[in-house]
């Protein structure tokens, strides 16, 4: 149980509000409505501690996703492309329990489409099951039996934490893109200050991967002393011209969508879902490796052995299946406006532009570093990693590099648990042993 | 012995640990290229007090040196040090080797480029037996320092230590120190050492320009 201070404004249970889809119906008139799978929406729940029950698949258990407001006025979130946010809603998870000493928590940055909901499940169901559930648990390579583990939706995102689909303050609509901009110094600043209000003055290790990973970087830049440790995986101090086409490809499909409405669709019949789905297609083939998808699917039909010269046909094959299934599953959790601002901010990353120069920005600090890239990693190349390491062995940090040979690319990270798990727990129990010892 | 392993614990292992230790200032920032599972890097963070990184291409030893809670970078020495800026060290290890690199000169040029000294252990193929053992059996030497067969060895270079000073001196390179392991006991100025000895180490600087 989270042993800190923290005192969270009651709220009315969650029920389900039907909001944009069905024709005539108002959208609820609260702020902090944030999205939820499905195309409804759920209000925050009040919960005062995470409940975590005897865990029976090994896993943390039964969990809940909290909120928390914060930069309430008077103060206020001033955002680096020059906006500003009154009040914040922030999803969070913490697993595992915070030491006396609260030297123990580790803070988990989620990738572009990830969310708050890293470990356990929600309820019975398996598919309720957080998405780095094999990482994050009991033993396991960020064991909550050790640490205390904290991880928040984005801001910017559409997971609970404000976002382009909240009500915009002051008026009945959601925001769209009148949406401030954001960028990753942005998220990380929401995400430090939520580490703050839960009276943890120095984390002992921040982790991600991906868009997580810029998050990792920018935080040992930016607040270097709130950290013992960055944990960097499949990631870099930018994002490549290819990564950058890519994205460039995504919202390309989103912006020209008839149901797009330049944002505002949140009141509309439709939402621009095959815009957000042919995204999620081809952003999804960047996560694989060529080794990958020919292992899984090869040229493989989706029935029978036989081509049926039919082009309205669109997933013969057992690969054009799949990226379909991976677009339609992906409209039903995510907010085309949200995917906008996010791949926005990833393509604006630069950690030596922000900070002068990579080694001014690992030189600031006694962070300790550990950088995993993936032998098939496209998106973060491993050239990627070494750049970076190189700035941070000039930089005199204690840094360790690893290129880990793995047949599943980009999304490796999300995949190979035990491999990671092998260097991250050694990792942080030496960053843990260090920072405990009398300096 | 797998080839992608660099390092291997010899017979003269902690002996040569010893030696290292000995040449290395305390505090001063070291990094040991084929640092294996990181012993020799550990216990120059604890008895030297060194700023230490490890470099090394087996995974599993990576992560063991990960486990020791030791800096390290996987890499391949034979695709150079790119990632290593220059003069970041003090002394750049290599131990057991140089042997098994396949450009020798340019790893020993990178050592003193990220380092301003380099300290290389590595072993005598101009020892009497082996050369005993080519001239009895005309064949491929296998001796106890040395125990591989041709066909199956990590030594990808057999090479004596007339042969090291001769390269290190078309290097550009200054030999500040040799210390020729002979029968498991260091001994400097050794007589007719290319003969007896099983393995030397070598302190290397910059030539003064």
């Amino acid at each position: 149980m989270l042993g800190s201070p923290v005192i969270e404004r009651a709220r009315r249970p969650g029920r389900r509000v039907p909001v944009w889809g069905l024709p005539g119906q108002a959208v609820a008139a609260d702020r902090r409505t944030v999205w939820r799978v499905g195309r409804s929406v759920v209000e925050p729940m009040a919960i005062e501690v995470s409940t975590t029950d005897s865990p029976d698949d090994g896993s943390v258990g039964i969990v809940k996703t909290r909120t928390v407001q914060l930069f309430e006025p008077p103060a206020s979130l001033t955002l680096a492309g020059g906006g500003k946010l009154d009040a914040v809603t922030v999803a969070y998870e913490t697993y595992g329990t915070l030491s006396p000493e609260r030297d123990n928590a580790i803070f988990v940055c989620h990738a572009l489409t990830g969310d708050a909901h890293a470990a356990g499940r929600h309820g019975a169901e398996a598919d309720s099951l957080g998405w780095w559930n094999d990482f994050v648990g009991p033993g396991r390579g960020l064991d909550t039996d050790r640490y205390f583990v904290i991880c928040a939706n984005v801001l910017g995102g559409c997971q609970g934490t404000t976002g382009p689909g909240d009500v915009s303050p002051g008026s009945d609509e959601p925001w769209g893109l009148e949406f401030p901009f954001i960028t990753v110094d942005d998220i990380v600043g929401v995400h430090a200050a939520l580490v703050d209000h839960l009276g943890i003055e120095k984390l002992l290790a921040v982790i991600g991967g991906s868009l997580g990973g810029m998050q990792v970087l920018e935080w040992a830049a930016r607040f270097p002393d709130s950290l013992g440790s960055a944990i960097v995986l499949a990631s870099g101090a930018k994002l490549t011209a290819r990564g950058i086409a890519f994205n460039a490809i995504g919202r390309r499909a989103i912006l020209v969508d008839p149901n797009f409405h330049e944002g505002d669709y949140y009141l509309t019949d439709e939402i621009p879902r095959f815009g957000l789905g042919l995204a999620r297609m081809v952003a999804h083939l960047t996560y694989l490796s060529e080794a990958s998808i020919e292992m899984k699917f090869g040229r493989r039909l989706q029935e029978g052995d036989r081509f049926a010269y039919d082009l309205a046909r669109e997933t013969e094959f057992q690969v054009e299946s799949y990226l379909h299934y991976q677009g339609k599953r992906f409209v039903e959790r995510f907010d085309a406006n949200s995917y906008l601002y996010l791949t926005r901010a990833m393509d604006y990353f630069d950690l030596a532009a922000t900070h002068g120069s990579l080694l001014e920005a690992f030189g600031r600090s006694d962070v300790r570093f550990l950088v995993v890239s993936y032998s098939t990693d496209r998106l973060f190349p491993t050239s990627q990693s070494r750049e970076m390491v190189s700035a941070m062995v000039k930089a005199g940090r204690d840094t360790t590099f690893l290129e880990f040979e793995s047949l599943y690319g980009h999304d490796a990270f999300l995949i190979e648990h035990d491999q990671l798990a092998g260097v991250v727990a050694p990792f942080l129990e030496q960053t843990l042993e260090s920072e405990q010892r009398p300096r | 012995m797998s080839a992608t392993r660099y390092s291997m614990p010899g017979p003269d292992a902690e002996l040569i640990d010893e030696l290292l230790v000995d040449q290395i200032d305390k505090g001063s920032r070291v990094i040991d290229l084929g640092c294996g599972d990181g012993r020799l890097l550990d216990r120059l963070r604890s008895e030297r007090n060194c700023r230490v990184l490890g470099v090394e291409l087996g995974e599993a030893e990576v992560i063991a040196v990960i486990g020791r809670g030791l800096p390290v970078i996987r890499a391949d020495l034979d695709h150079g040090l790119s990632d290593i800026p220059d003069d970041s060290f003090d002394t750049a290890v290599l131990s057991q080797t140089l042997q098994q690199v396949h450009r020798p000169t340019t790893v020993l040029r990178e050592m003193l480029r990220v380092a301003f000294r380099a300290l290389v252990v590595v072993p005598n193929f101009g020892h009497w037996r082996v050369r005993l053992k080519v001239i009895q059996q005309g064949r491929a030497p296998v001796t106890d320092a040395l125990p591989y067969e041709w066909y199956d060895t990590p030594n990808l270079h057999v090479c004596s230590m007339h042969d090291i000073r001769d390269l290190v001196e078309q290097l550009g390179m200054t030999v500040v120190r040799e210390i020729p392991i002979i029968r498991g006991r260091p001994v400097e100025n050794a007589w007719w050492a290319n003969l007896r000895a099983d393995s030397a180490v070598y302190l290397l600087e910059r030539a003064s320009e």
